[in-house]
């Protein structure tokens, strides 16, 4: 009886254990590949290098934020020397202000990886507004 | 200064070196990323089957389980259901206490002599043991569930739940997850028990310290990458979901401190097995836990038992009857 009652349990543990292996079967599991928008091609140039904006571009919020709201300084000079005005969603230099598309760009990176920013409590994209 | 942990440490800063090395120098990412991995996993799930297997095929001779209460006994005496169970729903009431909450390691005393003139020996209660210990293992739960958000696509709304809470302080971004900060604090704290408590220290081996240094070394690359050195998630999701799709890639711009990363995964897996971390599988048969304590109201008969050649009285008499009766003893049987 109890040989059996440990063999249930270690077919469970491999089940979990191996969860990956099996649960990903008939999916697609391609990464996502965000749109860039008309405005942000013509514009060639994110704020920081591309490998840097994908994994940096949370600190780099994080800077925007503390300065706009902190010290009141709305001026970034980036290291590819343009300057922005530093803001999530207002304004042409803006983050969404370059990226319109806030589903085809930023959502499609963070539902593959499972974040969900709480920004958008606040904040809002300007393609809400104009509808 | 002691070899029973230097060299444990010197173990781990090797795995660390080698793979950072091994990447950032010799470019084996396949090597570190996807040949180690893929045995680290055949390893941790053939090794812990065998293992428990093994377990399964001893013997359990008799039932010694622990008991720390009233045994059940006369209708007015009243049992401790759980502590001293007799049936199986108070067993899997122990079970579950004992692998959720730790109960036996609360009540965990130390024994110290006074600082006084009598110098005498006494007992006391010591719970920061318990403390520490519910805290890295559920803190290493939790960072080991929110990891699947990585092999996992879609990604399963139960995942997203536990992510709130974890971030719920919403400090910085990316936000600080608590899970990770816990785990190695706590994790820390089991390694300076060790190291500065006199008595504890005396008893530990090298295999007690290289589980720690492994894990704190996890911890504090993975720590490392989110919030201060930085590495391209997506990258890095598209490499997990190619390893477990059996259809591997090398992402691009990741560095070493990643490979360094999951070379110490794959090491703290790999060892896993035959390791005391196996008693992750052992708690479950753990027989002073796991059992009834019944042995006054239902025979338990050994395993072992083989049949043993009887010789009765009646084949006795029948034997010496003659020789019995000729010595004048009394016999049940005459003729
Ligand atoms: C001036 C327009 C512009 C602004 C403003 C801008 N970006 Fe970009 N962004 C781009 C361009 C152009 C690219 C593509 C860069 C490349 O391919 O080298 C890009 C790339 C990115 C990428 C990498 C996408 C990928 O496919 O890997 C991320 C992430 C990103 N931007 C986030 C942001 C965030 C966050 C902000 C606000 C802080 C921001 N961008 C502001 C134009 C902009
Ligand atoms: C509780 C509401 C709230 C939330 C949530 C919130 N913000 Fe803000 N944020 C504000 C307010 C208010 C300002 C000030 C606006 C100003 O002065 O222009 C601001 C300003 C900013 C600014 C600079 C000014 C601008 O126009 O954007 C940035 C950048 C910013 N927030 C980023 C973020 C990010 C990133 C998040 C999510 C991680 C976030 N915020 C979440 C309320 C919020
Ligand atoms: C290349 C994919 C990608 C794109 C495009 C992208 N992000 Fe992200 N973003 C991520 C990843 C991955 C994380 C999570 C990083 C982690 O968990 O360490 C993240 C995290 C964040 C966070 C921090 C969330 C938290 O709670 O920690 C904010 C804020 C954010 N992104 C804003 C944006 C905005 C705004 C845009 C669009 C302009 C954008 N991102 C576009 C991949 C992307
Ligand atoms: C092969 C398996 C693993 C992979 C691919 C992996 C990968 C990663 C990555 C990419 C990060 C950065 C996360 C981010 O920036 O959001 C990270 C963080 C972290 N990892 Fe791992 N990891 C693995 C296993 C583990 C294990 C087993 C542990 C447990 C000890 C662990 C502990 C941590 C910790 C504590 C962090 C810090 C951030 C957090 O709390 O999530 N990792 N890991």
């Amino acid at each position: 009886m109890s040989k059996n009652a440990i063999m249930a349990g270690l077919v469970v543990f491999v089940a979990m254990a191996l969860l990956p292996f099996w649960y990903n079967i008939g999916g697609s599991s391609a990464a996502p590949e965000p749109e860039l928008s008309e405005k942000a091609k013509a514009a060639q140039k994110c704020v920081l290098d591309k490998y840097d904006m994908r994994a940096n571009h949370m600190s780099l919020l994080d800077e925007w934020r503390d300065s706009v709201v902190r010290d009141a300084d709305r001026l970034y000079e980036s290291t590819n020397g343009k300057t922005f005005q530093m803001s999530l969603s207002t304004g042409e230099e803006s983050c969404l202000g370059c990226h319109t598309d806030k589903e085809k760009f930023c959502d499609k990176c963070h539902t593959y990886a499972s974040v969900d920013p709480y920004c958008w409590e606040c904040h809002t994209t300007p393609k809400e507004i104009n509808q | 200064m002691n070899q029973k942990y230097m060299v444990p440490l010197a173990g781990v800063l090797l795995l660390f070196l080698l793979a950072y090395a091994g990447v950032e120098g010799a470019g084996m990412q396949w090597f570190f990323g996807i040949i180690v991995p893929y045995v680290a996993v055949i390893a941790f799930v053939g090794g812990f089957v065998r293992r428990v297997m093994g377990w399964a095929a001893s013997a359990v001779p008799f039932r010694i389980p622990t008991t720390c209460g009233q045994q059940k006994s006369l209708p007015w005496i009243k049992q401790n259901c759980i502590d001293n169970p007799d049936k199986a729903s108070g067993v899997f009431m122990r079970m579950v206490l004992e692998i959720f909450l730790f109960r036996s390691l609360f009540r965990n005393t130390k024994a110290a002599f006074n600082r006084n003139e009598k110098n005498k020996l006494t007992y006391s209660w010591e719970i920061f043991l318990w403390v520490g210990a519910l805290a890295f293992h559920y803190s290493f739960l939790v960072v080991i569930i929110r990891h699947l958000r990585f092999f996992l696509e879609p990604v399963p709304s139960c995942l997203k739940f536990l992510e709130f809470f974890d971030g719920i302080v919403q400090l910085g971004l990316p936000g600080l997850f608590i899970s990770g900060a816990v785990l190695l604090l706590a994790a820390l704290f089991l390694l300076a028990r060790r190291i500065f408590d006199a008595k504890v220290s005396y008893i530990s081996l090298a295999a007690d310290y290289f589980p720690l240094f492994l894990i704190i070394g996890i911890a504090a690359s993975g720590i490392a990458m989110r919030y201060f050195t930085k590495v391209d998630i997506i990258g890095i999701k598209s490499f997990t979901m190619g390893l477990v799709t059996f259809h591997p890639v090398i992402p691009d711009g990741v560095g070493g401190l990643f490979y360094a990363h999951i070379f110490m995964v794959s090491a703290l897996f790999a060892y896993f097995p035959v390791s005391k971390l196996m008693h992750m599988g052992g708690i479950f048969l753990s027989p002073t836990r796991n059992m009834a304590n019944n042995n006054r109201a239902k025979r338990h008969v050994n395993p072992w038992n083989y049949a043993v050649d009887i010789h009765t009285y009646e084949q006795y008499e029948d034997h010496f009857r003659e020789k019995m009766i000729d010595a004048g003893l009394p016999v049940d049987k005459k003729e």
